[in-house]
């Protein structure tokens, strides 16, 4: 069973844990744009890594914040946690 | 009679007789015993029948590696399956049967099997029983009624168990002489240690010991090594505890048997615990499994492992045999051989397969009086229910041969030796790396993954001193690397044995005669044979974990303690390969088998998972309301007046209501509260529907669907304030909405200022539903409820008796209706209000039961029964809600090319043609007229019910292109009802313009 550091909590069991997936995949800013090729691979194809990976954990029994895990797939060692940053996307406004 | 038991001697208590059956024979035996141990005591020789040949079986061994003791324990509720005798302690009125045999031990009707055993080679199973596959089921029975695996009870377990977490700086697994250094060691130093052991008594290897330590015999100083253990109060010492699992962030399982050595049930005791530890260190002092060697027939009754032979003497007090013969390739075995000619056997045979060396066991041995042949083996054993005799070859070491003419020697008791391997289970679970030691003809750990540490003989260290000087640096190491203070303990003084090194003798007779000769075991749970492995080699296996499926090696209970070293090495020869190449199979939790109890513990019954009750359930009770479970809410099903069925109770419910007053319990819905600056441009994204252009007072009914399109969630939702709403979910997704909704907040959109808040037990809901809803509920408030200020999908605030409340006009049964928010702890108060005020009007509490029937007559969703993921908006007949001029999220996904196909599955009502047949729930639709064959299904009937207003059946479905075919005839099939005709029909069956709900 792992050990998770919360960022904003400290190092707790995983059974107070939910996994999310994936980190850093953006939801499009304008979706219409997309063919449905481009729609599908945002909204099912996800990387299977071996090795290190960027996921996304829930503090589901906790304090309920997400954050960032970057863990290696093949030892399940977690190598870092951080908070999600507080940035508004970037948005290109046409000329 | 215990024919087999010494006059003195042994760790058991002669002054205490403890009576037990064994397949209904009685038996005695002393406290202190095993079952094992009592049985041998007692010249019990048969103790099963093998799994695949049923040939007969006695006692092997003496501890967690036994394959053929394995017992049924115990009758009725408190049975146990899968004992392993030599783990099971002694208690008064213990009943044990063994679990393979039928009908009976010395009887056994299968054991045809192994005189056709030709027929039943590797992969007999797979190969035999595939064909017809409508057959299994009658292969099945028979197949397990032979094998015998033991029997569940069919009660509750009445036995009480828990679970415990703690935390340690040290867990030391194993209280033999490195354990108890090592826990020793650190304990002074102040670590606080957790030290466990599977035995009841702790010491391992020295329980049986004859050496002395300290001048003192080996229990006697375990006894003085105990005593400061615990007087240490850093240091938890847990003896009948067995670490069975080591998971990741050194996370470890014990199972500590608290009572099973007292009596079958234990009345107000806990039976078992689970510990649940998390360890800075962990220090594994396992110690090792000593092989058997591998000759023809070396499976029959009276071969035993020599360890266990000098525990079951030196323990026990119990001589398994009085004219034994030892067969070893080592010189740790000779101890065996000297304790049975100390403890008053006859004659007694060695047959070493090495050359004569100096050693102090030779030595030894030769001065108590012991027949020694070196250069020999044995080669086949003679008796088929118990040893006879053998016959013994000279054999050649330097080129591993076995001579062809053999000498008959008889004997009682065929004691055997193939060296020891290391117990690296907890190593190899904890992630850590084994290596073939070339020297030791073992495995030991050789990289680890997590701060464990692993000594003693389960790390490939064989001598008494070598453990005790291991165990004392290792616990010395562990306190230093928690940067404790040290406190050296000082290394006890043994005596020096000097010992020869093992000869490897992984198979008596050559390979390519192998075929012709009676079988020679590997793995005795399983019936693997050397021939099996050499047949899979010969099939293209060449992988062991291939091979150890393939011959079923090592898949027994016991995991192959004893038996997969010589598996593994016999498939190094058959490929020609060196062991080192060939590996290990993976090694798993369960180190040995833990009850199903223990793993539940206190998690069963009520306990399983919380019941939530609404602030209003004792009116339900009270009204001996029958409560259905939703989500995890008792929630009224229907109220029952007088005797009344659920079928009337819910028609006069319904009829109720819609000519009058009912009252519902809405409380379980999810509530969440929503506001900041950026709440709009937040749920924009999560409704379908425009949220930006509701007025502040607004309701509206809303979807939220997933990014795949699919509806996820539903309810009434609400603008309170410019920034502020309110959103209602379904009772079962109330929590999947909340963290959904803040996932996308705290995910992808953490820029945006929004608070989530939920509502769900802060606020109970009461629907007031009916045409004289208004009439009632405007008595008792001051706010204007007349349709001109308070139409239909509006809120506002007002009071009920001087306390908060909010109003909603919203319906989810197409009446007039008014839903009423209040703080839960004000809620039956305002309830018995209503109930009092409704008087007049006959107002009727209604349960789940009716709700469904008055939101289905109106073609109501509810999600997740007329929906399943699969169903998106405009599917379900929701379009409406759909904005086309904004995103949100699932918007995408609805222009894909499946999700405007004209042929997905549309929600429709369907009628039945009789007029009176309530089509069953989950019925497929087909044609009327099929064609023979394989018949299309257009869909399945998501919901029905009997209409009261209507007097008729009513339901719903989802059918393909189902809008486009009102008015087509179809039948619904289910596996328990007969063929209903049904007409496809608009899913709305009553007042379809809505006026009763927008009701002046
Ligand atoms: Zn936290």
């Amino acid at each position: 069973m792992l050990l998770i550091k919360c960022p904003w909590c400290g190092v707790r069991d995983e059974t107070e844990f939910s996994y999310g997936g994936e980190a850093g995949i953006e939801r499009p800013l304008k979706p219409e744009d997309l063919n449905d090729q481009e729609w599908a691979d945002y909204l099912f194809m996800r990387k299977n890594t071996r090795g290190l990976f960027l996921e996304q954990w829930n503090h589901s029994l906790g304090c309920r914040q997400w954050f960032i895990v970057e863990r290696n797939t093949v030892t399940y060692e977690i190598i870092a946690t951080s908070k999600i940053k507080n940035e508004a996307p970037d948005i290109q406004v046409d000329a | 009679m215990q024919i087999n038991r010494l006059k003195s001697g042994g760790q058991i208590n002669r002054d205490k007789t403890l009576r037990f059956t064994f397949n209904g024979q009685s038996y005695k035996g002393y406290l202190g015993d095993t079952l094992a141990s009592a049985l041998l005591a007692n010249g019990v020789d048969i103790v099963g029948r093998s799994f695949k040949y049923h040939r007969p079986r006695g006692i092997v061994g003496s501890g967690a590696e036994e394959p053929n003791a394995i017992f049924q324990i115990g009758s009725g509720a408190t049975t146990e399956a899968g004992m392993r005798a030599t783990q099971v302690e002694l208690y008064d009125g213990l009943v044990a049967k063994s679990e393979k045999g039928w009908p009976s031990l010395s009887f056994d009707i299968a054991e045809v099997n192994d005189w056709c055993s030709k027929l039943f080679g590797a992969g007999f199973y797979y190969k035999t029983f595939m064909y017809p596959a409508k057959f299994w089921k009658i292969y099945e029975y028979f197949l397990r009624r032979m094998a015998g695996l033991g029997a569940a009870p069919r009660e509750p377990d009445p036995d009480y168990y828990n679970h415990q977490n703690t935390h340690c700086d040290v867990l030391v697994v194993g209280a033999g002489p490195a354990g108890l250094m090592a826990a020793l060691s650190a304990g002074k130093s102040g670590a606080k240690v957790i030290i466990a052991d599977d035995q009841a008594n702790f010491g391992g290897s020295l329980l049986a010991s004859k050496e002395l330590i300290e001048g003192l015999t080996a229990d006697k100083w375990v006894s003085s090594q105990l005593q400061m253990l615990e007087e240490l109060p850093n240091v938890t010492c847990l003896s009948r505890s067995t670490v069975f699992g080591y998971y990741d962030y050194n996370f470890l399982t014990i199972n500590e048997r608290c009572t099973n050595h007292l009596s079958e049930f234990t009345e107000g005791h806990v039976r078992q615990k689970l510990w649940r530890v998390r360890a800075k260190r962990v220090v594994l002092a396992q110690g090792a499994f000593e092989r058997p060697l591998v000759f023809p027939n070396n499976d029959r009754p009276g071969v035993m492992l020599a360890s266990a032979v000098s525990n079951y003497i030196n323990r026990y007090g119990v001589l398994p045999g009085k004219n034994p013969i030892l067969f070893t390739n080592n010189d740790s075995a000779y101890q065996a051989a000297i304790d049975m000619k100390i403890a008053g056997a006859k004659s007694v045979l060695v047959v070493d397969s090495r050359s004569e060396q100096p050693s102090d066991m030779v030595d030894e041995a030769r001065n108590n009086g012991i027949e020694l042949q070196f250069d020999a083996v044995i080669r086949n054993v003679i008796g088929h229910t118990k040893v006879k005799g053998v016959e013994i070859s000279t054999y050649d070491s330097g080129s591993n041969t076995c001579a062809a003419q053999a000498t008959k020697r008889t004997c009682d008791l065929l004691i055997y030796s193939g060296g020891w391997s290391p117990a690296v289970h907890l190593h190899s679970q904890s992630g850590g790396i084994n290596k073939w030691d070339d020297n030791r003809h073992c495995f030991v750990p050789h990289t680890t993954k997590q701060a464990s540490f692993s000594i003693g003989s389960c790390n490939g260290t064989w001598s008494l001193e070598d453990c005790l000087k291991e165990g004392i640096a290792c616990g010395r190491d562990v306190a230093g690397s928690l940067n404790l203070k040290v406190n050296d303990i000082n290394l006890p003084i043994t005596k020096k044995i000097k010992l020869n090194p093992m000869m490897p003798l992984w198979q008596v007779i050559a390979e390519n005669s192998v075929e012709n000769l009676p079988k020679q075991f590997l793995d005795y749970q399983n019936d693997t044979t050397v021939s099996d492995i050499y047949l899979a080699v010969r099939e293209g296996y060449t992988g062991i974990e291939h091979v150890k499926r393939y011959t079923a090696l090592g898949f027994g209970t016991d995991q192959g303690k004893l038996g997969n070293i010589n598996g593994m090495a016999i498939l190094a020869i058959a490929l020609g390969k060196p062991i080192a190449e060939i590996g290990t199979t993976t090694f798993r939790p369960a180190y040995t088998p833990v009850s199903f109890g223990v793993c539940a513990g206190e998690d069963i019954g009520e306990m399983f998972e919380p019941t939530r009750k609404t602030a209003i359930h004792d009116f339900h009770t009270e009204s001996k309301a029958p409560f259905e479970i939703v989500g995890q809410w008792l929630r009224p099903w229907y109220f029952p007046k007088d005797d009344e069925d659920m079928s009337s109770a819910v028609i006069r419910e319904c009829l109720a209501t819609r000519s009058s007053l009912g009252i519902m319990d809405a409380s379980t819905l999810g509530k969440i509260d929503v506001c900041g600056k950026d709440a709009v441009t937040f749920l924009e994204k999560i409704y379908t529907h425009d949220v930006a252009k509701m007025a502040v007072g607004q309701c509206a009914y809303g979807v939220m669907l997933g990014e795949d399109g699919m509806i996820k969630d539903d309810g009434v939702m609400a603008r309170l304030g410019e920034n502020h709403f309110y959103l209602t979910t379904t009772t079962g997704g109330a929590a999947t909405v909340m963290s959904w909704l803040e996932q996308w907040l705290q995910t992808e959109w953490p820029h945006l200022t929004v608070y989530l808040t939920s509502l769900t037990d802060q606020l109970s809901t009461i629907a007031l539903v009916g045409p004289n809803s208004r009439r009632v509920l405007q008595k008792l408030v001051d706010a204007d409820l007349s349709n001109d200020n308070f139409p239909f999908m509006k809120t506002c605030k007002s009071e009920i008796a001087g306390l908060k409340v909010d109003l909603f006009r919203v319906s989810f049964s197409g009446e007039l209706a008014f839903e009423i928010n209040v703080n839960s702890n004000f809620a039956l108060y305002i309830w018995n209000l209503l109930m009092v005020t409704g008087r007049d009007f006959e107002i009727t509490p209604y349960g789940t039961e009716t709700m469904h029937v008055l939101r289905a007559e109106k073609g109501f969703i509810i999600v997740g029964q007329d929906t399943d993921g699969s169903i998106n908006p405009h599917d379900a007949g929701l379009g409406w809600l759909v904005s086309k001029e904004k995103d949100f999220i699932g918007k995408r996904s609805l222009e894909r090319v499946d999700s405007i196909r004209s042929d997905r599955k549309q929600l429709v009502g369907l009628l039945s043609v009789d007029n009176k047949s309530v089509i069953p729930e989950g019925a497929q639709l087909i044609e009327k007229k099929s064609p023979s064959g394989p018949t299309p299904m257009y869909g399945h009937v998501s919901s029905s019910y009997f209409s009261p207003v209507l007097g008729h059946p009513i339901a719903l479905a989802l059918i393909e292109s189902g809008r486009n075919r009102i008015g087509d005839k179809l039948l619904a099939i289910s596996s328990d009802a007969k063929a209903i005709e049904v007409t496809i029909a608009k899913p709305i069956f009553y007042d379809p313009k809505g006026e009763r709900q927008h009701a002046k």
